[in-house]
């Protein structure tokens, strides 16, 4: 992690800032984060407010994959649950928002602790392929409970309101997401700090000897992808609340694919390499968003499949791409880089 | 009973094009240990490529599955030394999202060349109509019976008795001990890749040939890897079993169970259903070598 000279105090090296730099540092993000949106458009909110949702749910996959080691492909599924849960206790029983959303995350949860069952006897690739069926069959319970759900239909739900003012226009919702995110990243830090999260890494490089130093395999696997399925869930109701609709067609199953590819491309196993891989992969989104109607002009023979094919021809060679040359990812690369500055005309390689 | 035999007839049809897509899929976990989620995408490529070979230049039969073969062998090749070799002795992830990555850019090449339509060539294969009793089976899926059945037996009999085809298997097993008795690892890895392809592209003409191709056909390679699972990843038999089973069992779910469902729908999701059980109870499939350690 950080130069381990810099740390003359244990307790330093503990703390969740290690300097007054650091706190100043979290100050300014702050300040940046309430004020700078206030000067966006509603495209950029609109962008800035699906990278903190990306950014939430991902901490939740990456406590179950990056640190915990069970590979999850159904996340989406579980993002869907929240969603449901959360829009069908606000819209059909009326519920308030702010109740009805720890209410999703704990629904995501519990259905996330019945797929993550398979996993006390099954792992890699089996638990991959269990964890596809588990998103298959949410979204196919989520169509037969259409009397409930709506359906293929949909189900339309209220925006979220404090006391009376509702939080319609764009820029309360960014601020309502911004701080959930923020939320959860410290959460996420710090269950990766604590007991759990050293539980979670033994389960992760080695489950036989994690057992046999004493960690409880099937509370911690279970209580990993509780943990997981609870931010998952909390991310897909922020998610339906903010276009006020829910619909299965928000949760396509390559979405899975891609929360995995934002914990490669900004490192597994770090609270820092999940937010940076959801905020760069999703500016990616939008680059390719913007380049594609330009190259189909300069290729008027494919425009029409152009738009389609790009996204998914870019997104799978990202992956290649970081998988080859850098599978620890960004942040790594990043950690490396930032030694070398440090250290550079004395401990050099 | 009629209905019953009828539903049976077309789900063994069905389970036919399953154990195609997850035959190739347990040759290359048989000899590399890589699990292939892109098996599914090499079935819709082979389609789109008989349609390029069969319709568009106009070949005949013969040099159409010649240039196929080519064209699958090449694509294997390439495949394995560059997106694949790097990745020996990582962990399981990484090589599963490159399959994934592998499968999403082959999806958007085919959507790219082939503009993701609906293509078919139906006059490629001879038709003929067996009728026994009131049940009337269809000629097409019989073909593919026999074509599956023949790719098994070729396949069963390279592992069994060949040089090469043992030395796939241990290195399958361990690597490092498989090289120290002088296996070629690169050798086995390109051959793995090469004929998954083509058993892929060979499934993919036929499946053209029967019911048509379109992008979203990759789909069913999800559902067969639960035929895959069923049968044991590593039995190639066990695929063409499991397969059909599986494809008789979502058939008479799908014409019994629907009528009772609100929605229906049953079909799409009991692959999955039964993937599920397969894994809690047997994860190591009915026909498969048993060596999952159990923490």
């Amino acid at each position: 992690m950080n130069d381990s000279l810099a740390h003359r105090v244990y307790a330093q090296k503990l703390s969740l800032f290690k300097s007054k730099t650091e706190w100043f540092a979290f100050l300014a993000f702050l300040l940046l984060l309430f004020l700078l949106p206030r000067f966006c458009s509603d495209r950029v909110l609109t962008i800035l407010t699906m990278i903190g949702i990306s950014i939430t749910s991902a901490h939740g996959l990456n406590l179950l994959t990056g640190y915990c080691g069970q590979v999850s492909l159904g996340h989406v599924g579980f993002m869907a649950v929240g969603g449901y849960v959360c829009g069908v206790l606000t819209a059909k029983l009326g519920l308030s928002f702010w109740i009805a959303l720890p209410l999703g995350g704990i629904g995501a949860g519990l259905v996330g602790l019945i797929f993550g069952l398979p996993s006390l006897r099954i792992k890699g690739f089996y638990l991959i392929m269990s964890t596809i069926a588990a998103y298959f069959i949410i979204m196919w319970f989520i169509l037969q409970l259409y009397h409930i759900t709506g359906g293929p239909d949909g189900l339309a739900v209220p925006r979220p309101k404090i006391g009376k003012y509702v939080l319609s226009s764009k820029l309360s919702y960014f601020y309502l997401v911004a701080i959930i995110a923020l939320i959860s990243t410290i959460a996420a830090h710090n269950i990766a700090r604590s007991k759990i999260g050293r539980a979670f890494m033994a389960i992760r490089d080695f489950d036989i000897a994690a057992e046999a130093m004493g960690i409880n395999l099937w509370f911690y696997k279970l209580q990993a992808f509780f943990i997981g399925c609870v931010y998952a869930g909390i991310a897909g109701a922020l998610l339906v609340h903010y276009y006020a609709f829910a619909s299965v067609d928000q949760f396509p199953f390559m979405d899975s694919v891609w929360y995995l590819a934002m914990l490669i491309v900004g490192g597994m196993g770090n609270t820092w390499g999940a937010v940076i891989g959801a905020v760069v992969l999703k500016l990616l989104d939008e680059l390719v968003i913007i380049v594609g109607p330009i190259l189909s002009s300069l290729f008027p023979a494919v425009a029409a499949q152009f738009a389609a094919s790009l996204s998914l021809i870019v997104r799978g060679l990202i992956i290649v791409i970081f998988l080859i040359f850098e599978p620890r990812g960004l942040w790594h690369g990043w950690e490396k880089l930032w030694t070398y500055i440090k250290r550079w005309p004395l401990l050099m390689g | 009973m009629n209905f019953f035999l009828q539903l049976v007839v077309t789900g063994i049809a069905l389970g036919m094009i399953y154990a195609l897509i997850a035959i190739g899929f347990v040759m290359i976990t048989k000899s590399s240990n890589v699990f292939n989620i892109a098996q599914g995408h090499f079935v819709m490529l082979g389609g789109y490529l008989g349609y390029t070979f069969l319709v568009i230049t106009g070949f005949p039969l013969w040099l159409s599955i010649f240039c196929m073969v080519g064209v699958a062998a090449l694509m294997g090749l390439i495949i394995e030394r560059l997106l694949l070799r790097p990745l020996i002795g990582q962990p399981v992830i990484s090589i599963i999202m490159m399959t994934i990555a592998l499968a999403t850019i082959i999806e958007g090449m085919a959507t790219l060349i082939w503009g993701g339509q609906y293509k078919t060539y139906h006059d490629l294969l001879p038709t003929f109509s067996l009728k026994i009793g009131f049940i009337s089976i269809p000629s097409e899926p019989t073909i593919g019976f026999f074509i599956s059945a023949i790719c098994v037996g070729i396949l069963m009999i390279f592992y069994r008795y060949t040089k090469l085809g043992l030395g796939m298997r241990a290195t399958a097993e361990d690597l490092n001990v498989a090289q120290s008795f002088g296996i070629r690892a690169t050798t086995v890895y390109k051959l793995a890749w090469v004929v998954a392809f083509i058993v892929g592209v060979i499934g993919g003409l036929l499946l053209g040939a029967i019911s048509g191709v379109m992008v979203p056909l990759a789909e069913i390679g999800l559902k067969a890897f639960t035929v895959a699972l069923f049968g044991g990843v590593e039995s190639l038999g066990g695929a063409v079993i499991a397969g059909i089973i599986l494809g008789v069992l979502e058939n008479l779910a799908s014409g019994y169970l629907d009528p009772l469902l609100p929605r229906g729908g049953f079909a799409g999701v009991f692959p999955f259903v039964v993937m599920i059980i397969v894994l809690i109870i047997r994860p190591y499939g009915f026909f498969g070598l048993k060596k999952i350690e159990r923490v």
